[in-house]
């Protein structure tokens, strides 16, 4: 009894008198429960391995080592609140919400407490204006890049005229799926081509209705902005109409192995715009397999290398890693808070020379951040899903999308939350 | 006749299938329910369970996997077999005969003469408890179902029909799942009917339903009656795991197919067997068609959710017991 004693008293001493060690601390926003786990886990996974190799193999950044503290949201706004307020105090660096519903929630909070957010791919599209939102970034793409990209893939396949085409959107009825409606109404102006709305309800698992509706319009094309089972079963359904694969162009959200393989071979030829490359064929995969996978460190169950998704998150970290260097470069220190992470991640410079050093040669767009533009370069490249192999390939390079279009709209959207929250415009 | 309305008749027959997919779901519900007076939060649960369960034992996964591998450092994921389906279905089958004698051990014994609410509440845990034992058993990404179930258009129906409503019309479109699924449904409805009228186990079931005490006092076995109830709303469950599974791939949003079938039960009846057919059905052509007629062309579409608890909650104001249920009146 004494001996506890003893022990409990000399365990605290020494907890008391150890100096503390600085960490870069990462929250990652994770959903590995619920209707949406199965695109939760691969990010959660990818984001947390990224992290992991850094500490092991280069023994973290700038020597200082990094922490990625998990909180389970299960894709629940208000969970994803919680967990923002039980994390922010642990020196969190940068949160990645990986969700639109919860980006929405997090922007006001995050300016007050100093926090940048980062949202690639999905949140609330305005913030790539910089002068408006001074702490929320989403480089390299948006969801207007997304659908400007969808219509430009459109031009490509007939020769630039799509007039007289038509274009069906099936959407989750969220904050999410009605993103893009706009720009393809401005883009549906623009180009000539007529353009169907058909909203799914959550969780999106019975699609008759809108299904019936493109069989009995026969729309040239249909773009998708699903996620979780939505996906899938918009994937059957299309194929059990006959829809020609090929002129069905899903959001970088509905273009993962999730969403083709319960297909099997009918989803064969399906497309996805995309911000980033796929597959494993990289040398940083290597360096996981040494460092991570071998090391018994991997998160998860460690199934999920080289997925869509997996790879998404190891992208997302990649970027969080080059910004937290950048901020260490501008502020001279090497344990950075929240404030010098903000001004790494606005001074960011993705070359290729820096994905190639980090084994990841042509994993994405290269782009800088400025504070006037957030939102990166807008440039999209288009993959295909080759049932036979199971892969998707790139079928087309990063091209830029319709810049006069989408910096319109950003100016519009996000002036008008500066004027409703009484934002002073300016860089910081 | 114009294509326009032979697209509605269209509309209407995808409905009434639809409404047989909300049926399976339903019929679960109401086994439980006639035989015990619990409403089963967890038989969507159940299903997603059921589903799991065959498509790990076709492919011959290893079940707790990830959780074997954490503690013991090993890399174990697949047993390197592929079961025929009818004896990966057989085998589901067995799991979720255990899983009934389980919870009537476990849960049901204990909260014999509970109120209803309790029992309720323990379904709810139950639930929830299954949704994390499944995620644990068989992994949390999305499975292919491939019990040998056509999809897609039924090309026969499709040419054979076309010729009725001109160069507009492309002939019926009906989903030879959604046939599959009707037959089947079909066949459940008969094989449960004859079951509960004719057998010996089938009168005791609705004995219990009856009158516990009553039951009790000629030598029923409550507990025994209780496993044999879950058992088959266990089977139901499988049955309704394939074909949606089937349908959308096997995942967690199969749990969800529950909030489908409320309004089938609110309408058809707690305690109908034929009532969730019908009442399934009803639910699946006024969703569809109200789609077709108001919904999609005047409301922006995405109107069937809120649609099927708004007729449901209409069928409720003039018949609160649903149309097959059973009018309780209870003497004070």
């Amino acid at each position: 009894m004494k001996m506890t004693k003893f022990a409990a008293v000399a365990a605290a001493a020494i907890t008391v008198a150890s100096p503390v060690l600085a960490e870069l601390v990462f929250p990652s926003l994770s959903y590995r429960t619920g209707a949406y786990a199965a695109g939760g886990i691969p990010f959660a996974d990818g984001y947390a391995d990224y992290f992991t190799l850094v500490n092991e193999r280069d023994g973290g950044i700038g020597g200082v080592m990094t922490k990625v503290v998990e909180c389970e949201t299960g894709y629940n706004t208000e969970k994803g609140v919680e967990c923002y307020e039980s994390t922010k105090g642990m020196g969190a660096l940068v949160y990645q919400p990986l969700s639109t519903g919860m980006t929405y929630q997090l922007i006001p909070k995050a300016a007050v407490d100093g926090i940048p957010i980062h949202t690639m791919g999905y949140g609330r599209t305005a913030a790539a204006n910089g002068k408006v939102f001074n702490n929320v970034f989403n480089y390299p793409d948006n969801y207007w890049n997304g659908a400007s990209a969808v219509v430009n893939h459109m031009l490509e396949l007939n020769d630039g005229d799509i007039k007289g085409k038509s274009l069906a959107l099936v959407y989750h009825n969220s904050a999410y799926g009605k993103e893009p409606i706009r720009t393809l109404e401005i883009l549906s102006e623009k180009h000539g081509f007529k353009l169907t709305l058909l909203p799914v309800d959550h969780p999106g698992q019975e699609q008759k209705s809108q299904w019936l509706q493109i069989r009995r319009e026969k729309p040239d094309y249909v773009t998708m902005y699903g996620w979780g089972v939505m996906n899938p079963t918009a994937i059957q359904e299309a194929a059990n109409i006959r829809f020609p694969m090929e002129n069905f162009i899903g959001i970088w959200w509905s273009g993962s192995e999730n969403d083709v393989k319960p297909v099997g071979a009918a989803a064969n030829g399906y497309k996805a715009v995309s911000f980033h490359s796929t597959g494993s064929d990289f040398p940083v995969y290597d360096d996981l397999k040494k460092y991570v996978v071998d090391a018994g460190k991997a998160a998860g169950a460690g199934d999920q290398l080289g997925t869509v998704v997996y790879n998404r998150g190891l992208y997302a970290a990649m970027l969080a890693v080059e910004a937290v260097k950048v901020a260490q470069s501008i502020h001279g220190v090497k344990d950075i808070t929240s404030v010098m992470m903000r001004d790494g991640m606005e001074a960011l410079v993705i070359n290729e020379e820096i994905m190639t050093a980090q084994g990841m040669p042509n994993f994405g767009p290269t782009f800088t951040v400025t504070c006037e533009n957030h939102g990166g370069p807008g440039t999209v490249g288009v993959l295909q899903w080759d049932a036979t192999a199971e892969t998707w390939n790139m079928i087309s390079d990063y091209k830029p999308t319709d810049s006069e279009v989408i910096n319109a709209l950003i100016e519009e959207d996000s002036m008008k939350y500066a004027a409703e929250n009484n934002i002073e415009l300016g860089c910081k | 006749m114009s294509a326009g309305f032979y697209f509605g008749v269209e509309v209407f027959l995808n409905g009434l299938m639809a409404g047989v997919m909300y049926s399976l779901v339903a019929l679960g519900f109401v086994l439980i329910f006639k035989a015990s007076g619990i409403f089963n939060y967890a038989q969507g649960v159940m299903a997603l369970f059921a589903a799991m369960t065959l498509v790990g034992f076709q492919n011959g996964q290893v079940p707790f996997a990830h959780l074997i591998n954490t503690i013991f450092g090993t890399e174990l994921h697949h047993f390197g077999w592929h079961l025929p389906a009818f004896v990966a279905i057989l085998m589901s089958l067995g799991v979720m005969i255990l899983f009934a004698y389980i919870v009537e051990r476990f849960i049901l014994k204990h909260l014999v003469n509970q109120e209803p609410i309790i029992l309720f509440m323990a379904t709810i845990g139950l639930a929830y408890f299954m949704e994390g034992f499944g995620d644990l058993m068989w992994g949390s990404e999305i499975k292919k179902m491939d019990v040998g179930i056509p999809q897609g258009g039924n090309l026969w129906i499709e040419e054979s029909t076309a010729f009725l409503g001109g160069d507009g019309f492309y002939g019926f479109y009906l989903d030879t799942l959604d046939i599959y699924a009707t037959v089947i449904a079909a066949i459940l409805v008969v094989s449960l009917v004859v079951f509960s009228k004719y057998s010996k186990t089938g009168r005791a079931l609705r004995a219990v339903a009856d009158d516990h005490q009553a039951a009790l006092s000629v030598g029923i076995s409550l507990r025994t009656i209780w496993v044999i109830v879950w058992a088959i709303a266990g089977f139901v469950a499988l049955v309704a795991g394939i074909m949606w599974g089937s349908k959308s791939g096997v995942q967690f949003s199969l749990s969800l197919i529950a909030l489908k079938a409320l309004p089938v039960l609110m309408l058809g009846g707690f305690t109908s067997i034929p009532g969730a057919i019908i009442g399934g059905m009803i639910i699946g052509v006024g969703e569809k068609m109200f789609e077709f007629l108001i919904g999609a062309p005047f409301l922006g579409g995405a109107t069937e959710n809120w649609f099927a608890y708004m007729l449901a909650l209409l069928f409720l104001v003039f018949r609160p017991q649903g149309l097959f249920g059973e009018k309780i009146i209870e003497r004070v």
